[in-house]
């Protein structure tokens, strides 16, 4: 049965500047109509869905996710990763190419969504490597991964460091109508840095990875952009002048995007120090209203992401980035792994936390409870952003005839994320035992519920 | 007089007292290291591990025959021969260590932070012998010591660190050691390896040599690190030499009672002229013998021992 009554919930849809209370009807997997008292309207046997009290979304969109399969089952598969997202309130993920092998022929692509078919109760989408093996030397049959269905290309993990290659990456996709996103790290000046260059890693003596690594690759990408009018989208930006180069960038008119990360949005690098000194300083403003604050100690592993967490002020500038509209999407950058590889030093342990589940409720605190943007607003960056930037017309909204996906949401609930009850495989989160605001009640993915918080209603 | 840690990981942690505390110990230690029997029974049946998964030699020898004074037994364990070689996690081999009963770990290790992480994991005392570029507390302690010793305080004296600074686990441990016993620092070295933000630290940068050991009371100079240096830090090691290198003509223009330190290995004609080494001046040789009392100070702390007057007189 791929049909469903949503009733009663407030209804937010910013592709159609929608916000009332109003009935959701879902018929064979597509939406039919949004509006008063659709009891009527329902075909028989229907089945309902409570939403009085809750918020009734599009299905959200993480277009920046690893969820590990081919060839990383151990950290993650396509059942946990997408197991944990619609927890998280996800209907649609897109996947990473930096498997084993790589997402850089038709076959693996084949895999995944042959897999995700059997396994994936939510949407699950593909991203094709821009270069073989990622290894940033020549272009990956592009062409045959759009004809084998990927919907965007990224050597994500790796960044293309080659300027002609990047530019011939651009002009190819354009064949295609392919989004062209990218990682943006400059090897030559990152090296090998561990964490953001700033009073932190001096005082740690931790190498640092200095923001402006990420800036030049920005600004490669926004000059490549203008130079060959293929839109290139900078995925988990990190730094303020990042922001403030696409900023300029986007009102000159070159076709750029950019997402940012919760955990960007969140911490400051003053969380490798350990957790009293991230509470007393930096941290200070984030729960308010108290409550138990969960503790760490410095160098936590957990605290080890690519790009790094940075300044305050860069964390200020992401923030006001989301306000003003120039980053319009927020991602998790879901990246799971196994405790025995992260319970190293520091320098040795991999880079990547996972977010699926704390991404909305962390969104949420930072940009809606804090009264900085309208739910709406923050709903848009899950939904109609993601969507628009993947081409994927019948997704993100609630127009009559869109894809049955939506999510529904307790945006006050306060609730503790235990990472040990997490679906997905790997722990690897640094929000482990925070009080967080705001949580999904439940996720349908084409009329389906794909996870529900009551149980009864799966 | 208060010691109640069990792991000494960093100096950073530490408070003025808790500094002074393992001084006063260090020096009833160097008491004991004067007597023609130099052995105390502290930590008999006690067993103290090396675990060396980073080269080194004087400090690794300086406390193993730190553990033997003080009648622990005491085995060495170095990364080449060992099993993190095959793949098993420091994490692992730790817990290995820990199963034979070892009461104390001490660990030098390329990776900072690393001590602070297996203390996390363990339950004997972990003592960090350096971590990457983080710390090397117990140097920091032994040149506290060597300091005190000599100029019989540390307060209000002007100590110069010259050299290589942001790779320099000495360095920092200095820094956080000197500025909090009331020192005033100044860092001195290649712009490379020094970034301004070290006066976030609460010392004074500067690039020029003269200016930077003038008033000095104190010239502590670091070993040019090539191992951790990538090529495009500075031209070359004779431009090094040039610039910061600690010559005679230098010296000369320092305050007469200003004394050279060096962690050592020193490289002699390159951060320090051959003759200033072995002159009047140069307290290397010493900060060699304190840094035994140190580590004996620190193993006997860790373990329990209730500071100089816990000492067997």
């Amino acid at each position: 049965m791929n049909s469903l009554l949503v009733t009663g919930g407030r209804v937010v849809d910013p592709a159609q500047r929608l916000d009332a209370l109003a009935d959701v009807l879902i018929v064979d997997g597509k939406i039919s109509a949004v509006g008063g008292s659709l009891a009527a309207k329902a075909p028989a046997q229907t089945p309902r869905f409570d939403a009085a009290g809750m918020v009734v979304c599009p299905g959200l969109i993480d277009l920046h996710a690893h969820l590990r399969e081919p060839g990383q089952s151990a950290k993650e598969t396509i059942a946990s990763g997408t197991a944990a997202a619609a927890r998280g309130g996800f209907a649609s993920v897109v996947c990473m190419p930096n498997t084993s092998p790589a997402i850089d022929n038709a076959g693996t692509v084949a895999l995944i969504r042959e897999r995700a078919q059997r396994e994936s109760k939510i949407n699950v989408f593909v991203a094709g490597a821009i270069t073989r093996e990622i290894a940033g030397e020549e272009l990956a049959p592009i062409g045959s991964l759009k004809a084998a269905g990927v919907i965007a290309i990224t050597d994500d993990g790796h960044c293309v460091q080659n300027n002609e290659l990047m530019r011939h990456a651009l002009e190819y996709a354009r064949m295609f109508d392919l989004p062209v996103m990218d990682h943006c790290q400059d090897y030559s000046i990152v090296t090998d840095g561990v964490v953001h260059e700033g009073y932190w890693s001096m005082v740690l003596g931790l190498r640092g990875w200095p923001a402006v690594g990420e800036e030049l690759m920005v600004s490669r990408n926004i000059l490549l952009a203008e130079m060959t009018g293929t839109p290139v989208h900078c995925q988990h930006l990190s730094s303020a002048r990042s922001i403030q180069l696409l900023r300029e960038a986007k009102q000159r008119g070159v076709p750029v995007s950019g997402e940012v990360c919760p955990h960007h949005f969140t911490l400051t690098d003053t969380v490798l120090a350990g957790s009293d000194k991230f509470w007393e300083t930096d941290g200070k403003d984030i729960r308010p209203n108290g409550g138990e604050r969960p503790r760490w100690p410095s160098y936590d592993t957990n605290f080890k992401m690519n790009p790094p967490v940075r300044s305050a002020a860069d964390r200020a500038a992401l923030i006001e980035g989301l306000v003003d509209g120039t980053v319009e999407i927020i991602s998790s950058d879901h990246a799971p792994h196994c405790n025995y590889e992260k319970e190293v030093e520091f320098d040795q342990a991999p880079f990547g936390i996972v977010g699926f589940e704390t991404e909305l409720a962390l969104s949420l605190m930072a940009l809606y409870h804090s009264q900085r943007l309208s739910l709406s607003d923050v709903i848009a960056k899950f939904t109609v952003a993601p969507a628009r930037l993947l081409r994927l017309p019948n997704k993100g909204s609630l127009r009559a005839g869109a894809d049955g996906d939506v999510t529904i949401m307790e945006v006050d609930r306060e609730w503790v994320f235990d990472v040990n009850g997490s679906a997905s495989k790997s722990r690897n989160s640094p929000f482990g035992g925070w009080r967080l605001k705001g949580k999904a009640a439940a996720t349908i993915a084409q009329g389906r519920i794909a996870w529900a918080e009551r149980p009864e209603e799966v | 007089m208060a010691w109640a840690r069990k792991h000494l990981l960093d100096i950073q942690s530490l408070s003025a007292e808790e500094i002074l505390t393992v001084l006063d110990t260090a020096r009833a230690f160097k008491a004991v290291g004067e007597r023609a029997i130099k052995k105390v029974p502290a930590l008999r049946g006690k067993t103290v591990v090396n675990l060396f998964v980073e080269p080194s030699t004087r400090t690794r020898i300086s406390f193993e025959l730190a553990a033997q004074r003080l009648t622990a037994d005491v085995i060495n364990f170095s990364a080449e021969a060992s099993s993190l070689k095959k793949g098993e996690t420091l994490k692992d081999t730790a817990r290995n260590l820990e199963a034979l009963n070892a009461d104390i770990i001490v660990m030098r290790h390329s990776a900072s932070g690393a001590p602070h992480f297996l203390a996390r994991f363990l339950d004997a005392s972990m003592i960090n012998a350096g971590d990457g570029a983080h710390e090397h507390p117990t140097q920091a302690l032994l040149d506290a010591f060597t300091i005190r010793e000599k100029k019989g305080k540390i307060e209000g004296l002007n100590v110069t660190i010259l050299g290589d600074i942001l790779y320099s686990r000495v360095a920092r441990s200095n820094i956080w050691a000197m500025t909090k016993l009331g020192a005033r620092v100044t860092l001195c070295g290649p712009s490379t390896l020094l970034p301004r933000m070290f006066e976030q630290m609460g010392c004074r940068v500067t690039y020029n040599v003269d200016e930077a050991i003038a008033d000095a009371d104190i010239i502590n100079l670091l070993r040019i690190q090539h191992e951790r240096q990538r090529k495009t830090m500075f031209p070359s090691i004779g431009e090094y030499t040039g610039l910061f290198g600690l010559t005679q003509a230098r010296l000369a223009r320092t305050k007469p009672e200003a004394l050279i330190m060096h962690p050592g290995p020193i490289n002699r004609g390159v951060e320090i002229d051959s003759d200033i080494a072995d002159s009047k001046r140069s307290l290397i040789i010493d900060q060699v013998t304190n840094g035994l009392a140190v580590r004996m100070a620190v193993l006997f702390l860790v373990t329990g021992g209730q500071g100089p007057q816990g000492v067997a007189a």
